[in-house]
């Protein structure tokens, strides 16, 4: 018999509308924490997840209140308890680590000094033992020595350093349950990975309960024993992670899995349709009824219960999951390949490009150059045809945004030519640049929340570059406005909406119908997908994928995700700090040999299935500056030879495929030492 | 055409909604109430003025209130309930007026400061710099002994000395919005400053500049009056409250009413537009208490 931690009982938490209803956020949410069991609880933005952590916690957001349902911590109900008692417990028995460690250490105190706060805090340790017990700590997470470590400041640290500092004071008060807000969003992959891995050793090293709130299936994967996918606020399934990941039973999780894009499985995801429903706009049966491909007349009135099926050792919530018991396609899943109209000749012709962000001095402004012999990107050089994705994949600081931007003409490159259609040369000055080349390149961001306007409505949005290109005016703008909107697969009454009325995907689609307006034969696309949720990211690959079918539009597209890169490109460019490292086709790509950074990076791809684990091969220091000489990668390289990589620039060599490598390692040594593992 | 009236229908519905949300809060009430009052006051009190304001009478120096002089009168015999209800008028006209003429230099400047950046924003920053250094009321005094004391000197004077505060306020509420990727995009498009300005940046800090102006309005109301009361204001015999007071103060020992009528004006007044300004700004989702004004 497992000794429980924290067990809660039917625990609905909602707020009070304007009308005065009372609308839930969480419904009738039970389930048991085990002790030294590490949780993965699972659900797109809106689900109710982080709800449910901080009610573990026994916190309840302002604005929101427990409307029924208690949760336990041993024998005391967290949500009636005084907040006094609740000190007693927070940190020393149940800890939590924020999403963003950055901007949950104080900016102005010492590592040391803020964990020694913590020990403080929840443990009655004297000052010599707290030295000792910081340094302890500190090597625990694995920071390299420690000692010194605990002198710096916070921003002295790398997001991924910065995520292990929260973990040690997590641990200060050695608590029973730890709760982790997505831990791992925001960091690189090979830091990811890194860091949950930690993780997973904690777990098990101190036999502490663990419970991960993330949207990420892949880092759930890794850590979880079990998982809880929530949708609308309620728990549709709740089981072991192999049953859940390997035959999801609940169409939601299925749908979700189906979704999200493999390195094993070429080709575009299925997208799911439909969002989350509002909360309190579902009154009477299945909450995911609007969404389910499996659904029939009775999954509309009746409201499904979580049931326990015996041989998986799985709670569902849903009539049909007998259906989806014998649904194992989830490997072999029909997906779309993409089949691109590639002419030969080049649209885009980046030369020899380096771009410096060093300040002019006095001097250089007044001849109107910049002297800095170790730019932040330096010597790319690479050709774009017509009809082609090119991805530009690498960590964050590996300058591929900036690449971008130098060719949308908002950054002054340093060095080289940028030439649109073979002969054109794009001005390095956006103001000199003909109207024509800039309505032929158009943008789109990461975040629809920062790239549309909050005071325009949709119609104001879409209007702009349509006035400003083509000088439509009246009906015909406006009819020109609604055929836009209808290739992205929007109604007309979008039309008087402001984005703070649309949903993420909706957001994301009216910024792609904003570029598409002005008939661009370029579109630089920007992480696109990545302040979405996997079912919509999905949708909006889809949608990209069938605009370009339909113009024969060219995409730069840049992403840090390579399982997002190997569903929509073509050819992958893999840059580390600001230099290329490889170019190919993405199908070479993918395979070995391959530059040694390339399979750091392939190697720490987390994938939704329990049995992948991520190969740890580097170490995932960060480099602030790129090396003056040698390879770029020198400093992380697990393969590197000696000097050589040190002082001398690698050549490029192409491998059988037809990739090129920039690397000192003969082809076929990459080739031998690759296979072996 | 349709369009263009279906946007002012708009427009009136969100100036309708604003002032509801403002009058739903008991300060935001009284604010409004106060204000609405002294304007309404302002624009008809001509017409019903018990008595000529400018009318001395020797004989009836320093009455005390009665049922002929509610308010009693002054050193002059003239009614002091007259001239109080006549003296906001100018006050009003001209910090209204001035208090335009500061949001839209101030707006227009401060915006493009904060668009063009660099060695143009360096410098004109730190011109208004300057200027903020120099305390307004030399300055002022310094325009109006060279050029009089019209209101057409006094408006476009107060105008440009209250000015300067919203430039730095537009500034920054411009760079909280040029960081943007729509302003990026814009950009990248190749839209002109201009049009940048009007339709990406002006809707994002519009409601910002307009609560700062609000505030302005009741700051150069108490700095006309303090001319005024310096003798650089309104010429007598118009009546002012900021003249009478200046007027009435020696008398106060015995005649309080003649300097208590106009103090009571011009301090409703001031609070009024104070707590409506507030209101405006809740009821726009800016919180003045998280801002420190500059």
């Amino acid at each position: 018999m497992k000794t429980s931690v924290q067990e809660i009982k039917d625990l609905t938490i909602g707020f009070q509308s304007q009308k005065g209803e009372q609308i839930s956020i969480l419904k009738n949410i039970s389930t048991t924490i085990n002790k030294g069991e590490t949780v993965g609880i699972v659900g797109e933005s809106g689900s109710g997840k982080s709800t449910l952590a901080l009610a573990m916690m026994g916190y309840v957001k302002h604005g929101l209140f427990t409307i029924s349902g208690q949760c336990m911590f041993h024998s005391n109900n967290l949500l009636e308890m005084k907040n006094k008692e609740l000190e007693t417990i927070r940190g020393r028995k149940i800890a939590m680590i924020p999403q963003n460690a950055g901007q949950s250490l104080t900016p102005n105190l010492k590592i040391g000094y803020q964990i020694d706060e913590a020990l403080k805090l929840h443990t009655d340790l004297k000052k010599e033992d707290r030295d000792k017990k910081i340094s302890e700590l500190l090597n625990k997470v694995r920071l390299p020595s420690p000692d010194t470590m605990a002198q710096r400041y916070p921003h002295e640290l790398s997001g991924g350093q910065q995520q292990r500092v929260a973990v040690a004071m997590a641990l200060a008060g050695s608590p029973e349950l730890l709760l982790l807000d997505e831990p791992t969003t925001g960091l690189d992959v090979t830091t990811q990975a890194h860091v949950l891995e930690l993780l997973n050793f904690i777990a098990k090293d101190t036999d502490t309960s663990m419970v991960y709130v993330s949207h990420d299936l892949g880092a759930i994967a890794q850590v979880s024993d079990r998982v809880i996918v929530m949708y609308s606020g309620e728990i549709v399934l709740d089981g072991p992670v192999r049953s859940i990941l390997k035959n999801p039973i609940h169409p939601y999780t299925y749908g979700l899995l189906k979704s999200i894009p493999k390195l094993t499985l070429p080709g575009l995801p299925n997208s799911m349709s439909g969002s989350q429903p509002q909360p309190g706009s579902i009154k009477s049966g299945c909450s995911f009824y609007e969404r389910c491909e499996f659904s029939d007349d009775n999954c509309k009135i009746k409201t499904p219960t979580l049931e326990y099926i015996n041989d998986l050792n799985t709670y569902v919530r849903c009539f049909k999951h007998k259906e989806l018991t014998n649904q194992n396609d989830l490997n072999s899943q029909t997906v779309k390949s993409i089949e691109n109209k590639i002419l030969k000749n080049e649209i885009l012709d980046l030369s020899n490009v380096s771009i410096s962000y060093a300040k002019q001095k006095f001097l250089e402004q007044l001849f109107n150059k910049i002297e800095d012999n170790n730019p932040t990107v330096k010597d790319i050089d690479i050709n774009i045809n017509k009809g082609e994705t090119l991805a530009l994949v690498g960590e964050s600081g590996s300058g591929k945004s900036t690449i971008l931007k130098s060719i949308a003409g908002l950054l002054k490159t340093k060095d080289g030519i940028i030439k649109f259609e073979k002969d054109k040369v794009l001005s390095n000055d956006l103001k000199e640049r003909d109207n024509s080349y800039l309505r032929a390149i158009q943008l789109i961001f990461q975040n629809p929340d920062e790239s549309l306007n909050p005071n325009h409505t949709v119609e104001e949005i879409i209007s702009q570059p349509l006035r400003l290109y083509f000088g439509l005016k009246g009906q015909e703008l406006k009819n020109k406005i609604i055929e836009v909107l209808d290739k992205v697969r929007l109604g007309e009454f979008y039309l008087t909406r402001y984005p703070r009325q649309l949903s993420g995907g909706e957001k994301q689609r009216v910024a792609v119908a904003r570029a598409f307006a002005a008939k661009p034969d370029i579109i630089l696309c920007d992480e696109v997908t990545s302040a979405l949720d996997v079912s919509v990211q999905a949708a909006v690959l889809n949608l990209l994928q069938e605009l370009k079918e339909d113009f024969g539009t060219t995409y730069v597209f840049v992403s840090h995700d390579l399982a997002v890169v190997r569903a929509i490109s073509d050819r992958v460019a893999v840059l580390y700090q600001g230099r290329l490292c490889e170019i190919g086709p993405s199908k070479n790509v993918y395979k070995f040999p391959s530059h040694p950074y390339t399979e750091v990076l392939l190697g720490a791809v987390l994938e939704p299935d329990p049995d992948i684990k991520p190969k740890l091969v580097a170490e995932d220091i960060v480099e602030e500056k790129p090396p003056e000489n040698g390879c770029s990668f020198q400093g992380r390289c697990p393969r590197i030879l000696g000097d050589i990589c040190k002082n001398e620039v690698p050549p490029w060599q192409t491998s059988e495929s037809g990739n090129l490598i920039r690397c000192h390692i003969k082809i076929d040594d990459l080739k031998n030492q690759q296979s072996l593992n | 055409m349709n369009n263009k009236k279906e946007k002012q229908k708009n427009i009136l519905q969100k100036i309708l909604e604003i002032l509801k949300t403002m009058a739903s809060k008991p300060s935001g009430l009284i604010g409004l109430t106060i204000l609405v009052f002294h304007v309404v006051l302002a624009i008809t009190s001509p017409l019903y003025v018990p008595h000529d304001y400018k009318a001395i009478d020797p004989t009836l120096m320093l009455t005390p209130p009665s049922s002929e002089f509610w308010f009693g009168t002054d050193s002059l015999g003239r009614d002091v309930f007259t001239r109080t209800i006549l003296g906001g008028r100018t006050a009003l006209t001209v910090t209204f007026f001035g208090s335009l003429i500061a949001l839209l230099w101030g707006g227009a400047l401060g915006i493009f400061c904060g668009l063009v950046g660099g060695k143009t924003d360096d410098i004109v920053m730190r011109i208004i710099d300057a200027f903020l250094s120099i305390p307004w009321i030399l300055a002022m005094l310094l325009i109006v002994s060279l050029l009089g004391t019209t209101t057409l000197v006094l408006i476009p004077a107060l105008g440009f000395f209250y000015g300067k505060g919203i430039v730095r306020v537009a500034r920054a509420a411009t760079h909280d919005v040029i960081a943007k990727d729509f302003i990026v995009s814009a950009r990248a498009r190749g839209h002109s400053n201009f049009s940048i300005i009007w339709n990406e940046i002006l809707p994002n800090v519009r409601d910002a500049i307009m609560v700062e102006g609000a505030m302005r309005w009741s700051w150069m109301l108490l700095g006309f009056s303090s001319l005024s009361f310096l003798g650089f204001g309104v010429s007598p015999p118009t009546p002012d409250w900021g003249l009478m007071i200046s007027n009435a103060r020696g008398l106060m020992s015995f005649a309080y009413w003649a300097v208590l009528a106009p103090i009571f004006g011009l301090s409703t007044l001031i609070i009024g537009i104070n707590l409506t300004a507030d209101a405006f700004a809740k009821a726009l989702g800016i919180d003045r208490s998280t801002k420190a004004p500059v």
